[in-house]
């Protein structure tokens, strides 16, 4: 039973504040994926939360006691790197042995546990060798030998597969989720890439120059983003997200993006949930998918002109010229056959979002 | 697959090859020339043209250890037959064997020096490596105020040539009554060689991810123990660069040595010429003494030859 708190924690590197009043609750057996930008913030969480980092203000409790004060050692809390940092003048054996002779432990007791990790790994017919010897995935389960030898109170990773190639990448991104889930360990993994964010977590925190912007479940971050930020930063390829414009016409809610001639046609119930905000700045924000695009006319198409069509293999994204914005839209592979093709498109309003953009906040508008 | 040279390639390397012979030669030729003196008869010593091919002597060495004086009459057949092989050699050279009231075989000056030579610069190379990689550990891993300020503080002590300081470095030393003694030349050559191992070791320390020890920090470890276990295995490459580098230095000092000390804590360096001037020079026994002088070094060096290659080529090989 590990539970991990966050309560006001701040952070500066000299006058520079990284870690901006960070709260935070982590569960028990739950694993948490910080994912922002390099220079977000979330290394550094993560460091302050090993003990690598002091922090300015606030504390870091484990199962409700502060421990912001106590010394890596102290904290029973095992790291993987992204570098891997494998001692390079220890075999595996000893690499993974090594947390291990920092307790009481005898020979025989620790044999068994790194031979048993090892195991769980698949990396029995390494330890005899050197670091050096092995290929990039084969250190990563070292290094989570390494960090799991010990049954730490909760697991640390530091982007533990960002240094591998796209391949490798996959398939470690599988084990260690088997692994999790296997081993059941509280868990806090950094990355900066989303594909693992939402492949991996429980929940996703997502920071941006030192404060959070959200925490929920994949599904929460990508289908209900609370800001701007989340909603372009959450997603390939990017929602789009233009200026809009809200008028009441005679059966419905238009929504002009880009001082196009006429606008996209929406339920009337958007005006009452929009709350007032109607006549304020408004952003839409709809991904890809939520564009819906057909060859002939249709109640509620708006005729639009095709510009660039990237083919992605089971998919296509296409940019449409609505007005003066550009807004991509997913359709099957070749639907679309080139530039300069007239289409015509609507947005679905079941997935659009709506932002204030004087905040950057979700107006929470769901149709 | 086989490697397909290209004629030029070729040429190159034959050029290369030829090139490094002449380079090796020029260097070698001077150790050749004394490693043979060394085992010459005193009269080959100096011949001209150098004698190449002759019988070699152990006499020079036997000379070297010991202490010897003219012989005024030779010594009678009985004598030469009861004296065991060493002191015929001595015999054989005009001279003799200086001995106590008791028997006992008088030693020269040069072991007491060359033991002198390896006290000093052994502890001074370990004080000095020592201290030089904790202070380049804290400079590499800890915001030091002031550390540009003070690191380049460190360097100016190597700016003036050693010389420049030495008479009141003396003047110190006399009135502080380090002259002519181990600990004084052991502090000479632990400062002098501080600065270098410190801003070596500094080079080294820096290349070692920081990771290691943050690792063994939440592995369970103090920074102490991380220090220990984890970047001193790391470092050892550049310890053993740095090592040699300060023993050469601290072994081959002379000018220091020349003023600090006269005897008791004489090293070889001063030692060696100070034979030239007794009397007519015997160069084989100048030669045999130079040519102990040189082994330590050569031996430390071929010891260590694994990781100074290493730590040459350090920044290249390590990402």
């Amino acid at each position: 039973m590990t539970q991990i708190e966050l309560r006001g924690v701040q952070k500066f590197f000299g006058a520079v504040q990284v870690i901006k009043d960070l709260n935070l609750k982590i569960s028990d057996n739950e694993f948490i994926v910080l994912l922002g930008q390099s220079g977000c913030g979330k290394t550094t969480t993560l460091r302050a939360i090993a003990g690598l980092e002091t922090i300015d203000e606030g504390d870091i409790l484990i199962d409700g006691k502060p421990i912001q004060h106590l010394k890596a050692a102290d904290r029973d809390i095992a790291m993987v790197f992204q570098s891997f940092s494998l001692y390079p003048h220890m075999s595996v054996y000893e690499n993974i042995a090594f947390p291990l002779r920092a307790t009481r432990k005898s020979k025989a007791e620790i044999e068994q546990e790194v031979r048993s990790v090892a195991k769980t790994l698949q990396i029995l017919d390494l330890l005899d060798k050197k670091p050096s010897a092995l290929s990039g995935g084969d250190m990563q389960r070292v290094a989570i030998g390494r960090a799991l030898v010990r049954r730490p109170k909760a697991m640390l990773m530091d982007e533990p597969i960002g240094a591998l190639d796209a391949k490798l990448r996959e398939e470690m991104r599988a084990e260690i989720k088997r692994l999790h889930i296997k081993q059941g360990s509280t868990t806090i993994y950094v990355t900066h890439d989303q594909i693992e964010a939402m492949s991996l977590a429980d929940r996703i925190v997502i920071m941006h120059e030192g404060v959070l912007q959200q925490v929920g479940s994949p599904d929460e971050v990508y289908s209900h983003p609370a800001n701007l930020f989340v909603a372009q930063f959450v997603g390939s390829p990017v929602m789009n997200v233009a200026d809009a414009a809200v008028a009441e016409t005679a059966s419905s809610v238009s929504v002009t993006v880009g001082g196009a001639a006429a606008g996209f046609e929406f339920p009337r119930a958007l005006l009452s949930k929009l709350n007032g905000h109607a006549g304020s700045q408004l952003a839409l924000g709809i991904r890809p998918e939520g564009v819906l695009i057909r060859r002939d006319a249709a109640e509620g198409f708006l005729p639009v002109e095709t510009q660039i069509v990237e083919p992605l293999g089971s998919f296509d994204i296409v940019d449409l010229k609505v007005g003066s914005k550009m807004l991509r839209a997913r359709t099957k592979s070749g639907f679309v056959s080139g530039p300069g093709e007239k289409v015509f498109a609507r947005i679905d309003p079941a997935q659009a979002h709506f932002f204030d953009t004087a905040s950057g906040k979700s107006l929470e508008v769901r149709l | 697959m086989a490697a397909v040279r290209t004629s030029s390639e070729i040429g190159f390397n034959r050029v290369a090859i030829v090139a490094i012979l002449v380079v090796t030669l020029i260097f070698l030729a001077p150790i050749y020339w004394i490693a043979s003196t060394a085992f010459k008869p005193r009269n080959l010593a100096t011949t001209i043209p150098p004698t190449v091919v002759f019988q070699p002597e152990i006499s020079p060495f036997v000379k070297l250890f010991t202490k010897r004086s003219q012989l005024r009459s030779p010594p009678t057949p009985e004598e030469y037959a009861a004296a065991p092989w060493w002191e015929r050699v001595v015999f054989d050279g005009g001279e003799k064997i200086v001995r106590d009231g008791k028997g006992q075989v008088q030693w020269s000056g040069y072991p007491s020096r060359f033991l002198n030579s390896l006290i000093i610069a052994i502890t001074s190379t370990v004080l000095a490596v020592g201290m030089g990689t904790f202070t380049a550990y804290g400079f590499s891993r800890f915001k030091v105020k002031g550390e540009a300020d003070l690191l380049f503080f460190i360097l100016s002590t190597r700016m003036l040539p050693p010389v420049v300081v030495a008479i009141p470095m003396f003047l110190m030393y006399r009135a502080v009554g380090l002259n002519d003694s181990h600990i004084g030349l052991i502090i000479l050559y632990t400062a002098f060689n501080l600065s270098f191992s410190v801003w070596l070791m500094k080079g080294f320390m820096d290349e070692i991810p920081k990771e290691y020890e943050e690792a063994a920090l939440v592995d369970g470890y103090t920074r102490m123990e991380a220090f220990f276990k984890i970047v001193l295995p790391e470092a050892a490459t550049g310890i053993a660069a740095t090592a040699v580098f300060c023993f050469i230095t601290a072994w081959n000092e002379y000018a220091f040595a020349l003023i600090m000390t006269n005897r008791r804590a004489q090293t070889a360096p001063p030692f060696i010429p100070s034979q030239v001037g007794s009397g007519l020079p015997d160069w084989t026994v100048i030669a045999a003494g130079t040519f102990l002088f040189l082994l330590p070094v050569a031996i430390f060096t071929f010891l260590l030859r694994n990781h100074l290659l290493r730590g040459m080529s350090f920044g290249a090989i390590r990402k």
